[in-house]
């Protein structure tokens, strides 16, 4: 469990899904991963295919035409597996809030592990919540349990 | 569809309010008919728009698109102002130009990376990229934020460009101008970007017209048609520039008129700091704008953006029609995507002509579905897959 844990930290594949945002956490998201912020430095790289992934990063509000859709990517997805939930409108549908065709957050429909706020976050944040996440992964291999508490970064 | 394969493509495209997905039937290796089907992302903006104020509005109208939120805040806020039939103060205009044009640089430097990235040439969109910080800064340095800028407001801006803004602006943008020539020098000279680019994505004049394709995609088969110079808002009537068109008709032209639209902006940005006037940046207005509707245009990173409005009296808006710029070069997308006569789209050129048009496909979770229904055999590729496998052939 050690080494498979410690391999786990070492390289977190990404997948990013926009649940129809309005793209600006998606460039957000992009631009971490780009030369200045490099967020692969901390082994993540982003994957097409949810099957090959760690992390399902997510953006943008769920709708009605989604919802389907982001419950079976979450279910694609080899356990154990993570949600980072990235901007204020996938965490709480932020501005959208009260429109007919808008889950409340993406908690409603998926478990989320982290939460970055901000509309849209800054790469530094959505760096420091994958950050958060690498090490709730890291606690999660010393304790048996695989479910630990949500971390908000 | 008794002869060849039916490809899905999509289901989601974040772009705008346009999220998309194609079907192509396939012919061996050319798409024959392209289908789309619209909806995936929609939220309801329009309808919530007519619960809250017109303030609160701004936010909202911002995140209609968070890569050209500049041209709806622009839109909205205008078209409010339309409403109310003032004049704004014109120190607000040309700051409202300067955001405008750096939202554009922002917008076109992002997809000349991304077209990059879809041809297989990842190295031009890492370090287009890692440039486009430079004015991400800059917008930063002017806003407060890095991408929905929160500057526009009903009777003008919110926040004024300093003395050492200035400074920073007129440094950033020589920094840009140089960089954005040598991407032109490797957009113009790089033959496996070359190869990939050129005939591909054959959109003729006449298809432009019939499709009313808008922005860089009309720009790039001959037609000169931008709102900033035919309709002028905000201080482009006096702002000059050039309306850059290019007459390949592919996809070429529209790389070549997205980077020279860039260097059109820098010097707009230029002009804006040399000849802004002294005074207010922000005019009162009250709560309610009388009854009345209102339409606006602005020319987005994508092209023509439309808002129109409609006001009872109250402090809310009864109607208000967002039209942004992709949903008019969609059936032109269609058109693209269809091989007639000597022109022929191949499923590897399928990623770059989406892409093309600056839907921003780039950043989802995307599938392909090749279905043969006449064995009853469906098989699928997902986005990286098609990506190799556009980038074998």
């Amino acid at each position: 469990m050690g080494l498979v844990n410690w391999a786990r930290r070492k390289s977190p594949w990404l997948v990013h899904f926009n649940t129809g945002g309005c793209n600006a956490c998606d460039i957000e998201v992009l631009a971490a991963l780009m030369p200045r912020y490099d967020l692969e430095r901390f082994g993540a790289v982003l994957k097409g295919s949810p099957r090959h992934a760690d992390v399902l990063v997510v953006t943008g509000p769920v709708n009605m035409q989604i919802r389907d859709r982001i419950i079976r990517i979450y279910e694609q997805m080899a356990s154990p597996k993570f949600v980072v939930s990235v901007g204020n409108c996938c965490n709480s549908s932020g501005v959208y809030r009260g429109a007919y065709q808008v889950y409340p957050g993406l908690d409603s429909v998926i478990p989320v592990d982290a939460y970055i706020y901000g509309c849209p976050p800054k790469p530094e944040a959505i760096i420091n919540g994958v950050a958060a996440l690498l090490g709730k992964i890291k606690e999660m291999g010393q304790t048996p349990k695989e479910t630990s508490p949500q971390v908000t970064a | 569809m008794s002869d060849g394969f039916q490809i899905i493509v999509g289901p989601q495209h974040p772009a705008l309010k346009e999220p998309e997905s194609f079907t192509f039937t396939v012919d061996g290796e050319n798409v024959v008919k392209a289908e789309v089907r619209i909806g995936y992302a929609h939220k309801g903006i329009e309808k919530l728009a007519e619960t809250k104020t017109y303030i609160q509005n701004i936010p909202l109208v911002e995140r209609i698109c968070g890569i050209c939120n500049v041209a709806h805040t622009l839109c909205y806020c205008q078209n409010i102002e339309y409403l109310y039939g003032k004049e704004i103060p014109r120190r607000a205009e040309y700051l409202r130009v300067i955001i405008e044009e750096l939202n554009r640089i922002h917008s076109h430097l992002l997809w000349v990376g991304v077209a990059g990235h879809e041809v297989g040439f990842d190295t031009l969109f890492m370090l287009v990229w890692r440039d486009r910080e430079v004015v991400m800064d800059l917008i930063e340095a002017m806003t407060g934020n890095r991408v929905s800028t929160a500057l526009m407001t009903v009777g003008g801006v919110r926040r004024d460009v300093t003395p050492e803004l200035e400074q920073k602006l007129r440094k950033g943008m020589d920094i840009l101008e140089e960089r954005t020539k040598y991407y032109r020098k490797v957009v113009l000279d790089e033959r496996s970007l070359l190869q990939r680019l050129i005939g591909v994505g054959r959109l003729t004049s006449a298809e432009v017209v019939e499709h009313s394709a808008v922005g860089p995609t009309a720009r790039a088969s001959g037609i000169k048609s931008d709102v900033r110079s035919d309709d002028p808002y905000a201080a482009h009537d006096e702002v000059p520039f050039n309306v850059i068109s290019y007459d390949s008709c592919d996809l070429f032209g529209r790389t070549v008129v997205r980077v020279d639209e860039t260097f059109e902006a820098i010097n707009q940005v230029r002009y804006c700091l040399d000849h802004m006037p002294s005074g207010p940046i922000r005019m009162r207005l009250p709560n309610t704008p009388p009854r009345g509707e209102a339409v606006s245009r602005v020319e987005a990173p994508r092209g023509e953006d439309i808002h129109y409005v409609r006001s009872n009296g109250t402090d809310k808006p009864e109607r208000y029609k967002i039209r942004a710029p992709t949903l008019g070069n969609l059936s032109a997308l269609v058109e693209m995507l269809t091989s007639k006569g000597d022109y022929q789209v191949r499923i590897a050129d399928i990623p770059v002509i989406l892409a093309g048009i600056d839907p921003c496909m780039c950043c989802m979770d995307r599938s392909v579905r090749f279905v043969e229904p006449a064995k009853d055999r469906e098989w699928m590729l997902d986005w990286e897959q098609l990506k190799q496998y556009s980038r074998r052939n």
